[in-house]
């Protein structure tokens, strides 16, 4: 029997190896910026607009991820990638400059796990020898996008998350040794708990995180202490609060290291970004980075992530509808022998 | 003097306060009560109520936004008083262009000079 | 855990907005900026030749000057996180609201970009200024014809 909307992937993908590039407020600002492959010192990149700069940095940690698995972009068969610009123009352009076969995925800031499970499906079918998978989000271009200008002087709340100006991409291979392998993914269902501020968006995706959490772990048939870190996307500190809230409601135990979440912690709990990050490249910067490391140091042995997506538009948060969410989760075990 | 600064500084500060409670207690958005605040300012004229406001705080009253409605009924009702119903139409800008005309002005200079910085 | 029961407990734990505070700050951040501007006003109607009446158009121009300083400088919305409606209400935040979307969509171009959207947040205060204005000074003139009150 088949779990719905979970995939098993018998063949072990591996994340052969990963990248991120973010700008000048996460090189300041964020105690993760020296696990980062590249840091720009302007918003721009060097480029003439935000947008410019936003196809920039996904351009870059492609390469990046290349690299650093000591391939080239003739190997790769696959672009699969995200971000938050309308029609997502900056992952399209990335990809025109690749010149790779590209699926563009949207599932908000849910994008980089679910870029993990689709590159995971290609590798599984035997139809690529090496995707690359993430997602990408510049705070300049988004903001203006889903709230106001930048200048524009308007008094955030305590619960408001920051989006973040960061690229990360992971370069996915059939099964190699040595390298953390995807065991499972969990296709996440749209959940709408009927909330309606888009300054709160972490509450808003705290039940579609709880959905998806309780059905990989019964598919999985494993319990949270199975887990050396179960790390969601961009919950924040007060999304983050609720979904543990909901997880000891239903009966998981929820204490220690182990229980992460990458927007809590992306600004090291900076106030002045208020509940934490935000953004596609919230979860794959911090994925693709501090996670992806203490894998390979063998810090982490299964890792669970499940970054969570706020699927609202200016346009249906103005016609006064609530906000759609939603959570993929992928499963990560390092190590041989033992059954995913 | 200091007495004209001190009025202006509670009677401004005060339709702020206004502004602030719109924002946390009524939980509405800026451009929701800048909306109310301008339509509030423009009642109150017709009432005949701003007017001896601006004569008490000065710039405490003429700041706020809510100044602009005002300006907005108190243009129109000039006209109207000259004109009849037509003033009502053609006169609303007669008292209040220097807003607008400058925000328009400056505005574009500012995108001449500016760019936006995405930072906290 | 159902859609009430998750519902009271967001409820519980979203903070609350520190309310006295926030008023506080909107208190003096907009006591202040009139402050300035009654200051600028008093400097228009001794060094130039305007009336207490008069002096309002030229110090509300100076105003939004500043804003377009502070806007383009990033400080503005700086300012408003602390003052909050403090920063908004005052003709500056009026100003800042088009100036910050001047900025914003210059990459657009001049004329799509900074023309059409300048006026994407500030257009809907005056759309709603006139046609308030408008039904005020009617029913007003009509009260004055109809002799039920005076100008």
């Amino acid at each position: 029997m088949v779990a719905r909307g979970v995939i098993h992937f018998g063949s072990r993908p591996t994340i052969r190896a990963a990248a991120v590039a973010a700008g000048p407020t996460e090189k300041k600002k964020s105690p993760f910026s020296h696990q980062f492959d590249r840091l720009y010192d302007s918003d721009l990149c060097g480029q003439k607009t935000n947008e410019q700069a936003h196809r920039q940095l996904i351009e870059d940690v492609c390469d990046l991820a290349l690299n650093k698995a000591g391939k080239t972009i003739s190997d790769a068969d696959y672009l699969v990638c995200g971000d938050l610009v309308n029609e997502m123009t900056p992952s399209n352009f990335a990809a025109a400059s690749t010149g790779l076969p590209y699926v563009g995925l949207f599932s908000a800031c849910a994008t980089s796990t679910s870029a993990l499970s689709y590159a995971a499906l290609l590798t599984e079918a035997g139809a690529a020898s090496l995707v690359l998978a993430g997602a990408a989000s510049h705070h300049s271009a988004i903001e203006r996008q889903f709230r106001y200008p930048v200048e524009y002087g308007f008094q955030k709340p305590q619960n408001a998350q920051w989006t973040v100006t960061a690229a990360g991409i992971a370069a996915i291979t059939p099964h190699e040794p040595g390298y953390p392998s995807i065991v499972q993914a969990t296709v996440g269902r749209v959940v709408d708990y009927g909330l309606t501020d888009p300054l709160n968006m972490g509450a808003a995706m705290a039940p579609a995180a709880f959905d998806t959490f309780r059905r990989h772990l019964e598919a999985a048939g494993r319990e949270p202490e199975d887990y050396d870190v179960i790390i969601t996307g961009d919950l924040g500190a007060i999304g983050t609060e609720l979904f543990r809230k909901m997880a000891t409601e239903a009966g998981y135990t929820v204490e220690g290291e182990r229980w992460r979440d990458a927007g809590k912690e992306y600004y090291g709990g900076d106030p002045a970004f208020f509940s934490g990050a935000s953004g596609a490249g919230c979860s794959a910067a911090i994925y693709f980075s501090d996670v992806y490391n203490r894998i390979m140091d063998g810090e982490y042995k299964r890792a669970l992530l499940m970054a969570t997506g706020a699927l609202l538009s200016p346009l249906s948060f103005q016609q006064g509808e609530s906000i759609p969410c939603t959570c993929h989760a992928v499963e990560l075990v390092m190590g041989e022998g033992e059954n995913g | 003097m200091t007495a004209s600064f001190l009025i202006a500084f509670v009677v401004g500060g005060l339709i702020c306060v206004i502004g602030q409670l719109l924002f946390d207690v009524a939980k509405l958005s800026p451009g929701h009560t800048l909306c109310l605040l301008v339509v509030s300012g423009a009642v109150l004229d017709g009432f005949g109520l701003y007017e001896p406001l601006i004569d008490f705080a000065g710039a405490g009253a003429t700041i706020p936004i809510t100044s602009f409605g005002n300006s907005l009924t108190h243009g129109a009702l000039q006209e109207a008083e000259k004109h009849g119903i037509v003033g009502v139409i053609t006169g609303m800008f007669e008292v209040t262009s220097s807003g607008i005309s400058a925000a328009i002005l400056f505005g574009f200079i500012a995108s001449l000079l500016f760019r936006s910085k995405g930072r906290p | 855990m159902d859609r009430q029961a998750y519902s009271q407990l967001e409820q519980q734990i979203t903070p609350k907005a520190p309310l006295g505070l926030n008023l506080l700050k909107a208190f003096v951040t907009g006591g202040f900026i009139c402050v300035i501007g009654q200051a600028i006003m008093y400097f228009y109607m001794y060094f130039f030749d305007f009336t207490e009446r008069t002096a309002g158009n030229p110090t509300v121009a100076t105003m939004i000057f500043i804003a377009m300083l502070l806007t383009g400088f990033g400080k503005y919305k700086r300012i408003a996180q602390f003052g909050g409606a403090g920063s908004a209400v005052p003709v500056t935040g009026f100003g800042n609201a088009m100036i910050s979307a001047a900025i914003e969509h210059r990459t657009e171009g001049y004329v799509l970009g900074v023309g059409g959207n300048m006026f994407k947040l500030a257009g809907s205060v005056i759309v709603f200024g006139v046609f308030s204005a408008f039904v005020v000074a009617l029913i007003k003139t009509i009260l004055v014809k109809f002799g039920v009150v005076g100008w």
